[in-house]
């Protein structure tokens, strides 16, 4: 990169260019009008400047039609600019379907990731270009903020709960991962790469790690070994709530609401089962608050959603 | 006292940077509601702490809300509004031009049922205090009394009782104050200040006194009432 | 409008009575008074310090960012540096400024009123502030504080080492004297004004303060709460914002926003009212659209108070209440631009005269501009997912608060400073100041906004060396303000020692403080009870024959 003066981060994913564009816009419409204003200024400052033989001061009152002007054109620019930004939103907060699903686990002051075929990585990421990826973030202990400037992708990465953002690398490359939110003494350096590789490479780069579990796998593991099946059977008489094909559905619960079992749902019920009981069933799970480590809790989340709804003859 | 105070029958002063009585009267009122306004927002914050929580945890808001001492807190509900009531007699004795010791009776009165209140709630944190329900990390202790009631929802009845207290105590805090300027305002009724013309110190000293006890008018409901009678998710008995 | 044609009162004659500056000499005589021009005077002198303490700060945190890696100071150092230039310049500087200042000073003048309506309270208020004042100088001394101004936990209730508790509560205690300020303003402007001034002759000035009280007063006692509450959090472990025993940070957010975005109203709406002052006075006209001007600051109050969630876009709150705030947020700047166009307006076919409160109104509106528009780049959903929390806010802000807020606050103390001291600064170093603070400020800020969207998060030790050009020129630019100011401030100082007598009127201005009180004004304002019989700004159509000084 060198010392040259850029004034635009790498343009490296299908954002990138979106937020760009919404950024040269602004640019455009905010220049029109400072320099509007600054010319104004500056003419009404040089023409009427004061002058001890010109005494003619005219008092004007003020002039409900440009009032109304200069309120309402700004106002209806404004609304497009809102539009553009709010409609880009709304695609960077819901992650296609197939998007490849990552892990991040935030900690003072280091990124752990954990790929969908359960590879590990501390501080890098290496992903597949052309492809969603789809993060789910966490902390375990104060808020960070997960952020790649050359993807303009950003999200707040919180203790207690599931925060989700997703992104398609569309050059190869490395870029860096900030910690956007202040959260202690290395804060600066809380930093990251992503190397976005060609599939093949990427395939390569997975086939030489190996010996990990995928997510889902160590997630069964947990399962099994902390007894979860026990009582979370696939049969009638299950003292636990069935997980067969619960993940994305609404789930009817005991005080007569319903709620959506997505991952942060899930989180939830393990950590403190009785917060949201499911319809039919006591509360009498244990907590396990304290108990996994995030990484445990999102290991166990991915297995839930492997679990598919059985075809009823089988049984 | 000051050289400039206008003198003004009654024996309450003008205030040197009004022009009349009356700018003065309307002043001190305004001040007074809106400074009620500030107290609004104030409290706001922990009310809508209070419901964001409530949503969040109704099962520990439901068992936390059981441990609390209905009774303690409904006399004391009634003993807040009798007091409510005397220092409202208090003012209509001034306005009615009832001499100084009838005020003061009434205000001794509202003094009395002030410290009644907060001798009941002092036996009710001690209560709390006996049954380690304070907040802290010994709450949440696997081993301690609030584990053994709350189980799997001690975090989050840790949660109720940190409101509880932050709340009572918020209020509490309040009621000292009141009592503090309650003596401040005796002291001037015995000085003769508050007359049927002017008693502006008492008028605001009474608004003070009605807006703290409709703070515990929504408290009560809402920490000791509301959670023992939920019906959301069936018999917890 | 009134029939007789408008004319412009030299103000009295010097009084027979003393001024309120030699109406007793004692130090009691200061630390008691109850008149609010000495008030003001005791928020100026604290302030000044504050401000003085501030502003090194952040020379310090430029002069470490020269370079990419720590030289100067350790990281832990480096974040307490940041947090403490933050929190003493918020709370303790930009917050009072101007309404503890010449808010102080001028509201019961130019209504016509002999003091606030509470001055006890008013003293008060002063002790308030400095009461949390030395809790904030208290934090210093122990070591100070590093979360950041705002404080979120769970970094400051389980996580920091330092004295976050004690920091909390200097906030919790100055915001009191906030609402006290905020609650007479409210009151006096209510109750105060004097015969004939009506609510639509009042300088404009006073109504960006009838605004602002109203912030103060809904605004300032949910941050109390808030802080309160972290603080409780901190010492006592309740729960509360903790997320591993079930408490929501993201809630603390909320509560912070509530009160810290509609601040920074508090900040910049008394700065709108000196500016609508000084431009009326050198142009000689009234300003163009009055009514809209006066509106606007309380439009852009109560909308204010529900943008708050346009700080929290990647916390993961609802999609549609990003939505919603980002729209609010687009509606609440329209209220800023019929300021700004009804400003630009009234210098048309007036006569402008450029002396230094109109340097200072001319950079605030140029500032103002740029600080108000990168607002707009901000409140959009798409782009500030890319810009939240990077240098393009820290820019965007300091154009606001330091562009605007303390251009403002300058233009104001340089346009009222013969009626505070009832002498004169000299021009030409108060110009050139001006000038210099102005290269300095943009050469300082406007280089950030290039560093935040290549993708520097602030709150930053340590950065790339590809962004060194950049951090150097800004580092540069922040000598060269601190130089500046230094320079206007030793013009000023030296002015209060040994500037020339001011007449009662030296700019032969509209409005009570200029034409019906003297330099320095008398203990009780005015010799005689003034009665208001025109509109604000009525500006006769000739020039005063009086050169002015």
């Amino acid at each position: 990169m060198g010392n040259q003066l850029n004034l635009f981060p790498e343009n490296a994913s299908t954002f990138a260019s979106q937020v760009d564009y919404i950024y040269l816009y602004l640019l455009l419409v905010c220049a029109v009008f400072a320099l509007g204003v600054v010319v104004a200024i500056v003419y009404f400052s040089i023409k009427y400047r004061r002058n001890p033989t010109h005494t003619a001061i005219q008092q004007v009152e003020g002039n409900m039609m440009l009032e109304i002007t200069w309120s309402v054109v700004p106002l209806l620019i404004m609304l497009t600019m809102f539009g553009w930004g709010a409609w880009l939103y709304m695609r960077m907060v819901t992650p296609p379907k197939g998007a490849l699903d990552y892990y991040v686990v935030g900690k003072q002051w280091m990124w752990k990731l954990q790929h969908p075929t359960g590879q590990r990585e501390i501080n890098e990421l290496h992903v597949p270009i052309n492809q969603p990826v789809r993060l789910t973030l966490t902390s375990e202990d104060v808020i960070h903020d997960f952020f790649v400037p050359d993807f303009r992708m950003k999200r707040d990465v919180v203790p207690g709960r599931y925060t989700e953002c997703w992104f398609e690398a569309t050059k190869i490359g490395s870029y860096r991962i900030e910690c956007a939110q202040y959260c202690g003494t290395k804060h600066s350096q809380m930093i990251g790469l992503v190397h976005v590789m060609s599939q093949a490479d990427y395939d390569k780069w997975l086939s030489g790690n190996l010996g990990a579990e995928t997510a889902d796998a160590a997630g069964k593991k947990l399962f099994e070994g902390n007894r979860c099946d026990t009582c979370h059977k696939d049969a009638p008489d299950a003292r636990g709530a069935p997980l067969w094909g619960v993940y994305g559905t609404q789930v009817a619960l005991r005080d007569g609401s319903t709620v959506l079992a997505d991952d942060d749902y899930l989180r939830e019920s393990i950590l403190h089962s009785t917060a949201k009981v499911v319809a039919g069933f006591e509360p009498i799970m244990p907590l396990y608050d304290g108990q996994l480590t995030e990484e445990q809790v999102l290991q166990l989340v991915a297995y839930i959603k492997t679990l598919k709804a059985k075809p009823k003859e089988t049984q | 006292m000051s050289d400039q105070a206008h003198a003004v029958p009654g024996g309450v002063r003008l205030a040197h940077h009004f022009d009349d009585l009356e700018q003065q009267h309307e002043s001190a009122q305004l001040g007074m509601w809106a400074f009620m306004l500030t107290e609004i927002m104030f409290f706001g914050g922990l009310f809508l702490c209070y419901i964001v929580y409530r949503n969040l945890y109704p099962e520990a808001w439901q068992l936390a809300s059981h441990q609390l001492n209905v009774l303690m807190g409904g006399v004391n509900t009634a003993v807040l509004i009798c007091s409510s009531l005397t220092m409202a007699l208090a003012i209509r004795t001034a306005q009615t031009g009832g001499g100084r010791i009838p005020q003061i009776g009434w205000l001794a009165l509202t003094l009395l049922f002030g410290t009644a209140f907060l001798v009941i709630k002092t036996f009710e944190y001690k209560e709390k205090f006996e049954h380690g329900l304070i907040p802290g990390p010994s709450f949440i202790d696997p081993s301690g009394h609030a584990a053994a009631v709350f189980g799997a929802e001690v975090r989050h009845a840790r949660i109720f009782f940190s409101l509880y207290f932050i709340m009572t105590g918020l209020h509490a805090f309040h009621m000292i104050v009141g009592i503090g300027m309650m003596f401040w305002t005796m002291r001037c009724s015995w000085k003769g200040y508050y007359t049927a013309s002017n008693y502006d110190g008492l008028e605001m000293f009474g608004l003070y006194w009605h807006f703290v006890d409709i703070v515990w008018i929504f408290l009560f409901p809402l920490l000791y009432l509301l959670g023992a009678h939920a019906t959301g998710g069936g018999g917890h008995h | 409008m009134s029939s007789h044609a408008a004319t412009i009162r030299p103000g009295p004659e010097r009084s027979d009575k003393p001024s309120y500056l030699t109406d007793g000499h004692t130090l009691k005589s200061w630390l008691l008074t109850v008149d609010h021009k000495r008030i003001a005077i005791l928020y100026l002198a604290a302030i000044t310090v504050f401000f003085s303490v501030g502003g090194l700060l952040a020379l310090l945190i430029r002069a470490e960012l020269f370079t990419p890696k720590g030289d100067l100071f350790d990281s832990d150092t480096y974040n307490k540096l940041f947090t403490l230039h933050g929190i003493v310049m918020i709370f303790f500087f930009l917050i009072p400024s101007i309404p503890a200042t010449l808010g102080n000073f001028l509201i019961p003048i130019m209504i016509g009123a002999k003091d606030v309506a509470f001055p006890k309270i008013n003293l008060l208020s002063w002790y308030v502030y400095m009461t949390g004042g030395s809790m904030a100088v208290l934090v210093i001394v122990l070591g100070g504080v590093d979360t950041g101004w705002t404080l979120y936990p769970p970094f400051s209730s389980t996580y920091s080492n330092t004295n976050v508790a004690l920091t909390a509560m200097a906030a919790f205690v100055t915001g009191f004297s906030s609402i006290l300020t905020g609650l007479n303003f409210m009151v006096t402007i209510h109750k105060m004004r004097a015969p004939g001034m009506t609510w639509f002759r009042l300088p404009l000035f006073i109504w960006a303060h009838y605004a602002t009280s109203l912030v103060m007063l809904l605004g300032t006692p949910v941050i109390a709460i808030t802080v309160l509450t972290m603080a409780i959090e901190r010492v006592f472990h309740v729960g509360i914002f903790d997320p591993t025993a079930g408490g929501d940070p993201v809630l603390f957010q909320h509560m912070f926003w509530f009160y810290s975005h509609p601040a920074v109203y508090i900040m910049i709406l008394p700065g709108m009212g000196v500016i609508s002052e000084v431009i009326a006075c050198f142009t000689r006209k009234r300003i163009f659209g009055y009514a809209f001007v006066a509106m606007s600051s309380l439009g852009i109050a109560i909308i204010g108070f529900i943008v708050w969630g346009h700080h929290m876009y990647v916390t993961g709150q609802s999609t549609y209440a990003d939505i919603v705030f980002s729209i609010l947020t687009y509606i609440v700047a329209v209220p800023s631009a019929i300021k700004t166009f009804n400003w630009t307006a009234t210098m048309y076919k007036g006569s402008v005269s450029m002396d230094t409160p109109m340097v200072y109104a001319m950079c605030f509106m140029g500032l103002f501009l740029i600080g108000g528009l990168t607002g707009l780049f901000c409140a959009n959903l798409g782009l500030d997912v890319h810009i939240h929390d990077t240098y393009f806010i820290v820019a965007h802000f300091h154009y606001v608060m330091v562009g605007s807020a303390m251009f403002a606050y300058l233009a104001g103390l340089h346009f009222w400073f013969p009626k505070i001291t009832g002498r004169m600064y000299s021009e030409g170093p108060a110009k050139f100041g001006a000038i210099i603070i102005f290269i300095g400020f943009n050469l300082t800020f406007f280089p950030q906004f290039i560093l935040g969207y290549l993708g520097m998060p602030r709150r930053y030790h340590f950065y790339p060396e590809e962004w060194q050009v950049l951090n150097v020129l800004s580092s540069a630019g922040a000598m060269t303000l601190g130089a500046g100011i230094l320079l206007s401030m030793l013009n000023i100082g030296w002015a209060i020692v040994a500037g020339a007598k001011a007449s009662a009127n030296p700019w032969m201005a509209k409005g009570l403080e200029w034409e019906n009180a003297s330099s320095p004004p008398i203990t009780a304002n005015f010799d005689e009870a003034p009665i208001v019989t025109e509109e604000a700004y009525n500006y006769p159509a000739q020039l005063p024959s009086a050169a002015h000084h």
